[in-house]
């Protein structure tokens, strides 16, 4: 067996495998937590603060218009780089079939130029969030190892996906296999990282929402 | 190059064909620069081939002896066909002897050995799952001498003949990839000098054979083509004196120089596309339930995890469930 048929057989299998095991793990266990009881009356009926949550899943993916100017180039940077992410996964065409060959059904991709286009954006603004992270003293005090591995290994997989394009550092099956490894490597880091704020971001932002909102308070 | 050639004697040149099915010879025979005529009366000196030869039985055999002998050390041993050493070799004999035992024999004065065709240079169909006769390329088995493959199923006929002419007239072995194969045919992909290539970098794909797309020379990457893995020069050499090769006929490449390909996955799977198991056995569905299964388990670790951390929430509010009840005296 070559390492691109392990990548994306026996690899690829086993990392999706990790992925769902890990992903359903964190969320069952997460939703299964118990939530401290609020004696106190609600301060709205029930329509209003379970509104009021989703609101805050709203408001708090936007900057505050107090705080625009600290902080919306972060936010702005953040924005661009995921929709840089989603547009590089599922736009390009080679990963519309691997993601068809999983559920089974295609759409149409971008032509690869582009693609490349915005993998070297992306790529850009991945360093820049870096600098931004290693610069903001708050920022570098906030973070810890899930952070900078959380994006190593999302760099990892830009890197050498841009790298099989290009065919740059090597034959095309081995930096074709590096890449597919590098994204089992991602989807098994995944529930266990930070990477897990993409299932747990808008949830908990609407508890939070919610649980405010019966107190009377709003976002 | 014309001067060394009428000045030098010719080589010797011996063709032994074991587990194969005759393509790459029929592919060597359809040489156009050099023909495979002028390859033979001119150029070297082919003093056995089986397919070819008028002789048979004890004189065929004799031939074969007396190449061998009197050329020991000298001559290209070129073999198609993988060696089969299941049953004691039983499944590839003639003038009662293995094809294992042949080869031994042959390769010990062989001056170099040309593997022309995927079977004798990685073991091709023969050697590819479940793998019955127990084949074996001839790398596997003979060690000591300078092999070069040209692989492909069949091989490209001027890739052949050129891998011969290079070695009759420089008395070198021409530079190689990392698979033994001359980097002069085999150092670029397909993909790379495919005429369809443009199509790839515009996302223009063909969607099934013969479709509009197809017809209009989008790139087959959908439709399974192999030519992004796949290191040949079929998209320059071409076939048939450079009439076409397979890409330009409407179908995928399949991969068939590279070693291993009738086991590497579905033929008509794009390259990057998930691959599970065996080709047949690949769909969506064994997505769904791998994926399905390991939810299911991690749903199950997941309650356990839930109530061990209520558990510990509990026990942490409630200190006093922790403490032991005073035991009564007796």
């Amino acid at each position: 067996m070559d390492l691109l048929t392990f990548a994306r057989g026996m690899g690829l299998k086993a990392a999706i495998a990790i992925f769902c095991l890990g992903v359903t793990w964190r969320i069952v266990a997460f939703a299964l937590l118990k939530i401290r009881r609020d004696f106190a009356a609600p301060r709205e009926s029930i329509l209003k603060y379970l509104s009021g949550g989703l609101i805050t899943t709203m408001a708090r993916s936007w900057p505050h218009r107090e705080f625009i100017g600290r902080t919306g180039p972060g936010e702005a940077l953040g924005y661009s780089y995921h929709l840089g992410l989603f547009a590089v996964v599922l736009l390009f065409t080679p990963h519309i079939l691997l993601l068809g060959s999983l559920f089974g059904f295609t759409w149409p991709g971008l032509p690869s130029s582009i693609i490349t286009i915005i993998s070297v954006l992306t790529l850009t603004l991945f360093l820049a969030v870096l600098f931004r992270r290693v610069t903001n003293p708050v920022m570098r005090m906030l973070s810890n190892f899930d952070d900078y591995f959380s994006w190593f290994i999302t760099m990892l997989v830009m890197v050498t996906g841009l790298a099989a394009t290009a065919h740059v550092g090597g034959p095309y099956e081995t930096l074709l296999a590096i890449h597919i490894l590098a994204v089992d490597a991602l989807l098994i880091w995944f529930p266990f990282g930070k990477l897990m704020h993409a299932f747990y971001i808008f949830p908990s932002r609407a508890i939070n929402g919610a649980l405010l909102g019966r107190k009377g308070a709003t976002s | 190059m014309a001067d060394q050639l009428q000045q030098s004697r010719r080589p010797s040149v011996i063709y032994l064909s074991f587990q194969e099915c005759t393509g790459c010879f029929e592919s060597f025979t359809r040489s156009f620069a050099p023909t495979m005529e002028n390859l033979i009366f001119n150029v070297v000196s082919l003093d056995y081939d089986d397919t070819l030869m008028a002789a048979a039985g004890d004189a065929a055999e004799s031939a074969l002896d007396k190449a061998m002998h009197d050329n020991f050390g000298k001559y290209v041993l070129v073999i198609d066909g993988s060696v089969p050493t299941g049953a004691g070799g039983a499944y590839c004999t003639a003038g009662g002897k293995s094809a294992v035992e042949t080869l031994r024999e042959a390769a010990k004065g062989a001056a170099v050995i040309v593997c022309v065709g995927t079977c004798s240079a990685f073991g091709g169909i023969p050697f590819a799952d479940p793998n019955p006769t127990d084949a074996w390329p001839i790398t596997a088995i003979i060690g000591d001498k300078p092999i070069v493959n040209v692989s492909g199923c069949p091989p490209i006929p001027e890739v052949i003949t050129g891998t011969l002419m290079q070695y009759v007239t420089t008395g070198r072995l021409p530079d190689l990839d990392q698979h033994r194969r001359p980097k002069a045919y085999f150092g670029n992909t397909i993909h790379d000098r495919c005429y369809r290539r443009p199509f790839y970098d515009e996302g223009k794909f063909a969607k099934s054979f013969d479709d509009e797309g197809a017809r209009n020379g989008w790139c087959l990457y959908e439709l399974g083509c192999k030519g992004p893995t796949t290191y040949n020069a079929c998209a320059t050499l071409k076939w048939n004196g450079g009439t076409s090769f397979p890409i330009e006929s409407g179908h995928g490449c399949i991969g068939c120089s590279e070693p291993g390909f009738w086991d590497k996955g579905n033929l008509y799977a794009p390259v990057s596309s998930a691959e599970w198991g065996k080709a047949a056995e690949s769909s969506p569905v064994d997505a769904l339930k791998l994926a399905g299964g390991a939810a299911t388990l991690g749903a199950v670790v997941g309650v356990a995890s839930a109530g061990a951390g209520r558990l510990r929430q509990h026990r942490s509010e409630h200190p006093e469930d922790n403490e032991h009840p005073p035991r009564s005296e007796p």
